[in-house]
């Protein structure tokens, strides 16, 4: 079965529907046709270069090129997630915490789904390990951001709480404990939500991607599983990590709380 | 011998402060607000960081763990935080002696019992006393803990506390704005003078 290849005028026709929602939203003077039509050319840009990166990555695989993308992947992720971060960590923490956990979760699930589960030859070939990575690294991204943002705010609306408990004995660890927990869940909702919703609110994308690119359903049903576990356990453990480093962070060696480590938004 | 001896003691507003509460004695600290008597309280219990070393006893602040360090000097916040929703359940363990508190407070024993929200907010203040007591310190920096309290309460908070020390021979340092509390409780009082430093002032 080959794919039914789109040409210039197919995608003229999608963008006519575009042109056509701006001009809807510009009659009805919303005020959003700009940003409309920006984000639509920034979609056509932006794909058709990683198009072409993609190109050439297949044409000739070479470890070190791929290396270099996931690299380039990963660190667009990390400055994300602290961009995201209204209270993030000062200096090269606010970057470094996300990235770490990030590296440390996605590139191991990642590298495990590869060697062990899927097994191509070579096994970093790029028809599997690029979009794998940005799967995980686009989900474990949204997972941490969340989460780091709901641990440094908390922590900064229970300044209260945290001291008195400490003034009281208790470790840092144990006064971080609810705030730990919000910030893990918070985390961890979308991709919970998102599996228990799968197939029935929602096909997923790449399901979706595969149908249409002509394989058995059935194939595309073992590898949206097998994302979906993985989705979930790299932002499990990326999560996880994150909080583990910023909360040991927000605290210095005579555990006291260091909110002067976070910035104070303007 | 549970001496409180504070040397060269820096915290990020005054200037070096070295001084002595001694065992089972009741020093005031007095002066304008701003001028560092919460922030002093909070570094002797090393809420903040500061440098200088401070001694309870025998015991050195930066060489012992900071669990224990505070756990030994009780230290009572302006304003009471809880973060569960009975007022028990913020106790480690509960018996006779907290009963015993309880009621040497003006409170119910079945104030233990009660929602932390229901508390007024001198309630909340003689139970959070009651709370940093049943950890039994060794000694006690209250900063204002009679500020939201009526005459009455305010006694037997004093006599609680006074007790207490007595009992423990514990040092007491009390932030105090009331001169006739200072006369009542103080064996010296210190003030902040106007550099930061302090210094001995009346005992009214």
């Amino acid at each position: 079965m080959t794919i039914i290849a789109l040409g210039p005028l197919d995608l003229g026709i999608a963008a006519l529907l575009i042109v056509a929602l701006a001009a809807t939203v510009r009659w009805q003077r919303l005020g959003l046709e700009g940003s409309l039509l920006i984000a639509a050319a920034r979609t056509v840009i932006q794909l058709l270069l990683i198009g072409m990166v993609l190109k050439s990555l297949f044409a000739e695989t070479r470890l070190l090129w791929i290396a270099l993308l996931a690299l380039a992947m990963l660190l667009i992720a990390g400055r994300e997630v602290a961009q995201r971060q209204k209270r993030r960590f000062l200096g090269w923490w606010g970057f470094g915490i996300g990235t770490g956990a990030m590296f440390t979760s996605s590139f191991t699930v990642t590298l495990l789904a590869l060697v062990v589960i899927i097994g191509p030859t070579p096994w970093y070939a790029p028809q599997y390990a690029i979009p794998l990575l940005g799967m995980m690294l686009g989900n474990t991204m949204t997972g941490i951001a969340l989460a780091l943002e709901r641990l440094t705010q908390e922590a900064w609306r229970e300044r209260g709480t945290i001291e008195a408990r400490l003034a009281l004995g208790h470790s840092a660890q144990e006064a971080m404990i609810p705030m730990r927990r919000d910030a893990i869940r918070t985390g961890l909702t979308p991709i919970i939500n998102s599996m228990a919703a799968a197939g029935i609110v929602s096909l997923p994308g790449m399901m979706t991607g595969q149908i249409l690119g002509g394989n058995p359903p059935m194939t595309a049903v073992g590898y949206q599983i097998l994302i979906m576990f993985m989705i979930s356990a790299g932002t499990g453990f990326g999560t996880l990590i994150a909080v583990w480093i910023a909360t040991r962070r927000l605290f210095d060696r005579r555990q006291r709380l260091r909110l002067d480590r976070l910035n104070t938004p303007q | 011998m549970n001496r409180l001896r504070v040397e060269q003691l820096r915290t990020c507003i005054n200037p070096p402060l070295t001084f002595q509460v001694e065992a089972g004695a009741c020093v005031t600290l007095q002066g304008p607000s701003g001028c560092g008597k919460s922030l002093l309280l909070r570094a002797l219990v090393d809420l903040d960081p500061n440098e200088g070393e401070v001694w309870l006893g025998e015991r050195a602040r930066n060489t012992t763990p900071p669990t224990e360090w505070r756990r030994a000097l009780g230290y009572l916040a302006p304003e009471s935080r809880w973060w569960l929703d009975r007022v028990g359940e913020h106790f480690s363990h509960q018996g006779e002696t907290i009963s015993a508190l309880f009621t040497e407070l003006g409170l119910p024993t079945e104030a233990l019992d009660w929602q932390v929200a229901r508390l007024s907010s001198g309630e909340r203040q003689r139970c959070a006393l009651a709370r940093m007591l049943a950890v039994e310190p060794c000694g006690l920096l209250l900063d204002e803990p009679t500020a939201n309290l009526d005459p009455a309460s305010t006694q037997l908070v004093e006599r609680l506390v006074m007790a207490y020390i007595k009992h423990h021979n514990a040092p007491l340092l009390w932030v105090s704005h009331d001169p006739e509390q200072v006369q009542r409780l103080a064996g010296r009082a210190l003030h902040f003078n106007a550099e930061g430093s302090l210094q001995e002032g009346p005992l009214s």
